[in-house]
């Protein structure tokens, strides 16, 4: 379920998945659900020893994965996670994939199920340029996140980073992280998040 | 244990093919509840051990296969079944790895079967040969294994039947096997599997050289019977694409129908070519105890009903392989597997590979199936401290 263009060249990764890699202790298990080309978990295995796994839709992606030596799975957030046993992770990673599931409340239980943690990133809906553009385009926004035209976008469940926060706390999932991000995935840290971020990274788990 | 003695090459003689013959005093003991024994093992081998007995793969073949894996048939004189995959630098690179592939209990190379002799009365075992099961096969090749001081292996691989082997050596052997490759394969052998399977059978036993079972003794083979059988089945290793890319309705050697029942198309005469050769190197009650061997396969049925507690606390690394036009064990079937070892929490990937060649693509040149065996072998040999290839 790969939504956005991920590009990835050389040892460099994008920077919403370096932060998200800082999140996860090193020698741990990982599952990584849309892990694309594999950018992520490779990054994982080969630099923080990581017991990493991945589920990708697109089977380019996983055979792609695969060759390289990484456990990839073709499978989505919406069917697959339910075939995980609790707590078989100590992190399971959702990257700009959770506005595209069909049912992104039911995929948010399964991640801090079957992980201790889970890494929840997303595009937020509520940015200025979005708003703005509605506001006086009238037209759907397109954006360097969101690039595709309302008829055959794949992201089906757009939500902004205060909806995400007020479902987390309608859920029961702990927030024990959150950071805002620009379009570049770097930190954007000068307040007014749901207003000036472009993207939205959290860490959660389940309550005790 | 037992003792290996080396085969020279000179004629299709059974005790004079190449490679090995392990025999096993100890008998043994089937699902059926029938102790078996002793028994025979014939095996080949490619490459070399290596010294910390870390580097062997177990390659199981397919219902048709046998142990010729990488060299010429000893009776046939074809190239073998997976000379494709196996040899120097190839993804089954015999420069790094130990390759053993035996020929299955049961079968008609030399290993233990309703071909040879029953010690006890000195005849051709016949229809008295016991029924076996997958589980049984992977048990004999318990025992080889036993034999050579191999504690692990490295992995272990094989297509079809020799799928099904592999997931029985994962389930009931998990400690033995680092890796696990089963492709175009399934945990069970679906009600229509089973229903080609009859066919064959049936067309078997309604030949009148079957003689019951009994034909070696009557010097008499039902080869029309098995040849029927074999094109039936090799209908199903296709695909409808495939047929229709290579024959069409393309005719045989003439330039219009002949009103008759020759082979008038080059599909009819491809089917009887297929039939009439496999004939020559198959056994055909080994066919009849090999196709129930598959229809009784059921892995979850063994464990409960729940496939995965089959593989309940494995630390084997699984790649899982299907291939998009097999519809003899479509990619659904490889999922489901894919699945229970997600609820064991297992390490798998899982791979389905396009392409319109059928079940029969497993043993052909495909980049991509062979790209990521590659790659997922290299993976695993890197986490078992291999050197790199």
């Amino acid at each position: 379920m790969t939504v956005d263009a991920r590009n990835f060249n050389g040892p460099q990764i994008r920077g919403d998945l370096r932060l998200a890699a800082e999140m996860i202790a090193p020698g741990t298990r990982v599952l990584d659900v849309g892990c694309g080309e594999g950018e992520l978990l490779s990054y994982l295995v080969h630099h923080k020893d990581v017991d990493g796994r991945g589920m990708e839709l697109s089977q380019s992606g996983v055979n792609s994965c695969v060759r390289h030596g990484l456990s990839v799975i073709q499978g989505d957030a919406d069917n697959d996670l339910a075939d995980y046993p609790s707590d078989a992770f100590d992190y399971v990673v959702l990257s700009q994939t959770l506005q595209a599931t069909r049912k992104p409340r039911e995929v948010l239980h399964h991640l801090v199920r079957i992980g201790k943690h889970a890494i929840v990133s997303f595009p937020n809906f509520g940015h200025w340029r979005i708003r703005l553009g509605l506001l006086l385009g009238g037209r759907i926004p397109d954006t360097a996140l969101l690039p595709y035209p309302w008829y055959e976008t794949p992201n089906i469940h757009l939500c902004t980073i205060r909806d995400f926060v007020a479902l987390c706390a309608e859920e029961g999932i702990t927030v024990e992280r959150g950071i805002s991000l620009d379009r570049h995935g770097r930190p954007y840290q000068r307040g007014l998040a749901n207003l000036m971020a472009e993207q939205g990274l959290f860490l959660l788990s389940r309550k005790a | 244990m037992g003792t290996a003695t080396p085969i020279s090459a000179r004629n299709a003689d059974s005790a004079k093919r190449p490679g090995y013959r392990l025999t096993v005093a100890e008998p043994l003991a089937l699902d059926s509840g029938v102790k078996l024994g002793p028994t025979t093992i014939a095996y080949q081998t490619y490459g070399t051990l290596n010294a910390a007995k870390s580097n062997a793969i177990l390659v199981c073949h397919a219902l048709t296969g046998d142990q010729y894996v990488a060299e010429p048939h000893p009776v046939t004189g074809k190239p073998g079944w997976w000379d494709i995959l196996v040899g120097p630098g190839k993804v089954l690179d015999t420069n790094r790895y130990f390759l053993i592939c035996a020929n299955v209990l049961g079968g008609c190379m030399g290993s233990t079967g309703p071909g040879e002799i029953d010690p006890r009365t000195g005849k051709s075992w016949g229809l008295t040969f016991p029924v076996f099961t997958i589980g049984d096969m992977v048990r004999a090749q318990v025992k080889l294994l036993d034999h050579l001081g191999i504690q692990q292996l490295f992995c272990v691989t094989g297509g079809s039947m020799g799928g099904m082997q592999v997931l029985q050596w994962a389930a009931s052997y998990p400690e033995r096997v680092f890796a696990a490759v089963p492709i175009a394969t399934a945990a069970r052998h679906s009600a229509q599997n089973i229903a080609f399977h009859e066919v064959g059978r049936q067309a078997i036993m309604a030949d009148p050289d079957w003689c019951g079972g009994a034909y070696q003794a009557q010097n008499r083979n039902p080869s029309r019977g098995l040849a029927v059988a074999r094109m039936a089945a090799h209908i199903t290793y296709l695909s409808e694409q495939a047929l229709h890319r290579k024959f069409g309705r393309n005719l045989q050697d003439r330039n219009a129908l002949t009103f008759g029942f020759d082979a008038d198309f080059q599909v009819e005469n491809y089917l009887r070519h297929q039939g009439i050769s496999f004939v020559e190197r198959f056994d055909a009650n080994s066919y009849l105890y090999m196709t129930r061997a598959c229809d009784y396969f059921d892995l979850a049925a063994e464990h409960g009903g729940a496939l995965a507690n089959a593989f309940k606390g494995t630390r084997s690394r699984f790649c899982v392989i299907s291939f998009t036009s097999d519809w003899l064990y479509p990619t659904a079937e490889s999922r489901e597997v894919v699945h229970a070892l997600n609820a064991a929490a297992a390490n798998v990937s899982f791979v389905e590979v396009a392409t319109d060649k059928g079940h029969d693509a497993f043993l052909l040149d495909e980049p991509e199936f062979h790209a990521t065996l590659r790659g997922f072998l290299d993976g695993c040999a890197q986490h078992r401290g291999l050197p790199a290839g």
